[in-house]
């Protein structure tokens, strides 16, 4: 397989940057721009550009998760802390708060809706994992033999 | 979410009155239609708190022992067939335990006490989980809980260690057992009509359980069919008459009485789903073909319990609302006819599970006249019925199975000669079919005895003919009785021996069933003949259970000598009639074809099914006619001419907005309108592709502009991967654009586009406009920090204050993903088309330039061409 060295190099100097980038917009998403969905689309972003550099196989070697493990993991992180609150007898997504003393950053307060957006973050991750997955390359026939038998399970 | 427990301790109201059993109702008071009815004692005088140990236990068991049902059935269809023939023993635990916690209440329940226990759930909507358990809901727990138990108990032998899918349907009997108890358990209309729905799709899937035969899933959706828009037409039913009434609770229906031609047309609708469930003329056609399923299923949905759902609903609403007009006729007739259709086509089946099936839409159109009747003694007597066509009909049914397991055949003439080992299970048919017929000494005779009198007692204008209906039906079931036993038991022994058909065993290979096989059917007899000899035993709860649902019901006293009577009379003659009827069958096949003539929903199911493909068939062929563009036209379109059209005629013009504040907007605005005409005119789709990315980073840059970076941020993002998923899209598709050679086409396009651009433009400008009270933004913004704990406001919205709304939008998210991906699946060639590696264009289109995929075989070293 034949790669474009320069854009191949780049992308790996700027891919892990980029996902940084994303994580910082989810997590200061609550009180600076940023968030769950955008911090997502970022990630995605980054995910493109390593598609571009390195076709389906790279963005497969990304993760050992599929994207729909992604995707489905990110929708339960979101509807848990949905639900939850219920537990407690407080209402639907009822927000609460902790603020924990981290070492050498100070105190970090989190809040439930944190956790929400996490799950938007991985769903929309696995969203675009899913999309190059399917509108890629065209996958081998093994692999798709054994997609198919594994998102019946 | 609020719990609320409470217990009703209406008993012992009318206690000295000499009717000890009398429970208190709310008297609805001016209503003209119960002027007739006795002034009844109200609810608060005499009431007696009882305190008990362990009230509280009580009332939780209810939805307890509901809960237990689900999470065990459920658990039970996971393990999948882990657990073997032990998965029935598993099962059999909710409807046992139930039964034993039944048990302990009885001495309660008989003094007239009431358990109830409510979780409101919507209350906006009146929607709640209400339980209530009186006497009328013991009594059909009673059969729920013990016959359930009794037919897994029976399962265990029917099955095998090798049945197929045996967790799957242990699982869904106790799902349907715990439906089953929520319809008789409910106090709330709608959930009511859950649990209703609940049970028809269990039974849906249990009559389906074969799923290789395409004759157990034609079946299994007729039964669903009919039964589930039954329940639909009795919901429409259900939501009229509980905003007559003022509340979805059934005891508040009942006690508020309403009346009027919206009631009368809504209990028309409840008649509907009454008469779907319980196999009632014309609607019976799908209980015959529900005996596709295993015998156990269908002694246990489709005799003992499912199919009285709509006869226990009945029984709720008729002393009520039998004052009505229509309501005795109309619910009698059927009845009747029911009870004689059914009649005469059993008399014909060969098969004995199927006359056994017909036997049972009989019988149920017999409770049907009693509970249609209404008045007090009906209701007595239809309690007695109920319980002893339960205890008859199932035992009757694990017979059959049993006959059907040792030989391979149920069918009349093709069973074996059985041997003496055979006894025990001819004498539990025997006692079971007798009591069926109303044969003295058995608890049936005690049932059509009572029912005989209170129809005597009713004071029916043509009580005469209702007499002469029941005589007739009852004479009908006994002739088939007799010939399910002779079947069975007595004419193989008269046969010449013969070859045996196909599948079935030769006399001498046939072995009895093991005594655990027998038990259940045995002990269910024996509480036939117990129930029949002392049927005073069960004075107490038949008289707890009718006055719960009448509380003018008189404290009935059940005995098997009565003297002399009518009633006597009448059963001797059923007697003389029923055996005449069976010995002369042959003669009769004119009249009984008579019952094979009679039109019946099976009919019109099929046509309808018919119609309903053909007209679905004409309707996909125009609205999916599989063109992209008339499809995205007609979005376009709807979505644009409808609000402007509601626009136009409605809304006040707010006059022009100030259309640019700086020249930044005019500049970014410029590019914007360049960029969309670019994309619009242009002939290469990537250059297309990327005009149209212009235009939304130039949203992004208004955004910025007008000082939104979060907008900004999420645009940009968003641009970004649609334009590189385009592209992954778009080396499947030709490189240019293909040229409208019609003109009017083009036109058309141009129109439509046209018109979609007016429509968000005055939509825009409109909605910015037309704002009449403050921005909930403004208490958003405010509310951000101390509330929502950030001071991201865009963001707390989407995470705190819609968290729901986003929760939703995720979720349309994933499956639209999910569905995307199936898509571009589904567009893929089949897994071994040899496909080159290399991106060599697709049979389709040769040539064309667009599949030069941006892949592999594209892709060159930069280094060579720079070193």
């Amino acid at each position: 397989m034949k790669r474009l060295v320069i854009l191949d190099r780049s992308v790996r100097v700027i891919f892990h940057a980029v996902l940084i980038g994303s994580l910082w917009l989810l997590f200061a998403g609550h009180n600076q721009p940023g968030g769950g969905f955008v911090g997502g689309l970022v990630a995605g972003a980054a995910v493109a550009m390593q598609y571009v550099a390195g076709g389906i196989d790279e963005v497969r070697s990304l993760s050992r998760f599929r994207p729909w493990t992604i995707l489905g993991t990110g929708l339960l992180v979101s509807a848990l802390t949905a639900t939850i609150p219920i537990l407690g007898g407080h209402e639907v997504l009822e927000s609460g708060v902790m603020t924990v003393a981290l070492p050498a950053i100070g105190d970090v307060k989190i809040t439930s809706a944190l956790a929400f957006d996490v799950g938007v973050y991985l769903l929309v991750v696995g969203l675009i994992l899913m999309v190059f997955e399917s509108f890629g390359d065209e996958p081998p026939v093994d692999d798709l033999r054994g997609q198919t038998s594994g998102s019946g399970g | 979410m609020g719990e609320r427990l409470s217990v009703d301790c209406l008993g012992r109201t009318a206690r000295g009155s000499g009717r000890p059993w009398h429970r208190a109702r709310v008297s609805s008071g001016g209503d003209a239609a119960l002027a007739s009815r006795p002034p009844l004692p109200r609810e608060g005088s005499g009431r007696r708190w009882k305190p008990r140990f362990g009230r509280v236990q009580r009332l939780v068991a209810l939805i307890a022992l509901l809960a237990l049902h689900a999470v065990v059935g459920l658990g039970i269809i996971a393990s999948g067939d882990r657990l073997g023939r032990r998965a029935l023993l598993v099962g059999a635990v909710p409807p046992a335990l139930t039964f034993l916690w039944l048990g302990f209440q009885v001495p309660d329940l008989l003094d007239g006490e009431v358990i109830s226990s409510s979780v409101s759930w919507v209350p906006a909507l009146g929607l709640a989980i209400d339980l209530r358990l009186d006497g009328f809901s013991a009594l059909m727990v009673v059969l729920v809980a013990g016959i359930g138990t009794a037919v897994f108990a029976y399962a265990t032998r029917y099955f095998s260690e090798a049945t197929p899918n045996l967790g799957r349907l242990a699982g869904l009997l106790t799902l349907f057992a715990g439906a089953m108890l929520g319809v008789v358990l409910a106090d709330n209309v709608l959930l009511l009509y859950t649990c209703w729905e609940l049970t028809s799709v269990t039974s849906y899937l249990l009559i389906g359980n074969d799923h290789t035969s395409a004759k157990a899933r034609a079946a299994a959706l007729h039964a669903l069919l009919v039964t589930v828009a039954g329940g639909l037409v009795m919901l429409g039913g259900f939501v009229v008459l509980a905003q007559s009434a003022g509340s979805y609770r059934l005891t508040a229906i009942l006690d508020a009485a309403p009346s009027g031609t919206g009631v009368s047309v809504a209990l028309v609708l409840v008649l509907i789903g009454v008469a779907t469930k319980s196999a009632q003329y014309p609607f019976h056609g799908w209980l015959p073909g529900a005996m596709a399923a295993p015998t156990p299923v269908s002694a246990y949905l489709h005799s003992a319990t499912m199919v009285k759902a709509g006869v226990y609903l009945l029984a709720r609403l008729s002393p009520v609302f039998a004052v009505l007009g229509f309501w005795q006729p109309l619910v009698v007739t059927v009845g009747l006819v029911t009870m004689i259709v059914g009649g005469l086509r059993a008399l014909r089946q060969t098969d004995l599970k199927l006359l056994l099936a017909f036997g049972t839409v009989s019988q149920l159109g017999f409770m049907t006249v009693l509970f249609g009747l209404g008045t007090p003694e009906a209701v007595g007597a239809g309690c007695v019925l109920l319980l002893a066509h339960g205890l008859f009909k199932a035992a009757l049914f694990m017979v059959v199975g049993m006959l059907d397991h040792q030989t391979g055949t149920r069918d009349i003439f093709e069973l074996p000669a059985l041997d003496r080992r055979w006894r025990p299970v001819a004498a539990v048919a025997v006692v079971s079919a007798a009591s069926m017929s109303g044969i003295p000494l058995l608890f049936g005779f005690i049932a059509k005895e009572a029912a005989y009198e209170a129809v005597i007692d009713s004071g029916l204008g043509n009580a005469a003919v209702v007499l002469g209906g029941l005589v007739a039906g009852s004479a009908l079931t006994l002739a088939y009785s007799l010939r399910l036993v002779w079947g069975a038991f007595v004419t193989p022994h008269r046969r010449a021996p013969r070859e045996p058909a196909d599948g079935v065993k030769a006399p001498e290979e046939v072995e009895p069933p093991s005594l655990g096989f027998l038990l259940p059917g045995a002990v269910l007899a024996a509480f036939t003949v117990v129930l029949g000899l002392i049927p005073g035993t069960l004075d107490r709860l038949i008289s707890t259970a009718s006055s719960s649902l009448d509380a003018r019901v008189e404290p009935l006293h059940l005995a098997l000598w009565h003297g002399v009577t009518t009633p006597l009379a009448l059963s001797a003659i059923t007697i003389g009639l029923g055996t005449v009827v069976f010995l002369r069958l042959g003669r009769l096949r004119q009249v009984l074809a008579i019952g094979a003539r009679v039109p019946t929903s099976g009919d019109a199911y099929l046509g309808v099914l018919r119609v309903l493909n053909a007209v679905a068939n004409r309707i996909t062929g125009v609205v999916q006619n599989g063109s992209l563009p008339i499809y995205t036209g007609v979005i376009l379109l709807t979505a644009a001419v409808l609000p402007l059209a509601v626009f136009v005629t409605a809304a006040e013009w707010p006059g022009w907005p100030e259309l640019a504040a700086e020249p930044g907007h005019v500049l970014v605005s410029g590019v914007l309108i360049g960029s969309a005409l670019a994309a619009a005119m242009i002939r290469r789709r990537l250059s297309a592709i990327l005009f149209l990315g212009v235009t939304g980073y130039g949203m992004a840059a208004l955004f910025v502009l007008r000082g939104a970076p979060d907008l900004a941020l999420t645009q940009v993002a968003i641009e970004t991967l649609s334009t590189v998923l385009f592209v992954l899209v778009l080396r499947k598709l030709p490189d240019r654009f293909e040229r409208k050679s019609v003109a009017s086409l083009r036109v058309l396009r141009f129109v439509i586009a046209g018109t979609v651009a007016a429509g968000i433009f005055v939509f825009a400008l409109l909605a910015g406009g037309s704002r009449t009270t403050e921005p909930v933004s403004d208490e958003m913004v405010e509310r951000s920090y101390p509330d929502g704990r950030g001071r991201n406001v865009v963001n707390v919205i989407l995470v705190d204050f819609r968290g729901l709304d986003t929760m939703g939008e995720i979720t349309v998210l994933a499956a639209a993903a999910i569905g995307a991906v199936a898509l571009a699946r589904a567009g893929r060639r089949p897994p071994g088309f040899a496909e080159p590696t290399t991106g060599t264009p697709p049979a389709g289109r040769p040539g064309d330039p667009a599949h030069t995929t941006a892949g592999d075989g594209q892709r060159m070293l930069l280094e060579e061409t720079i070193t």
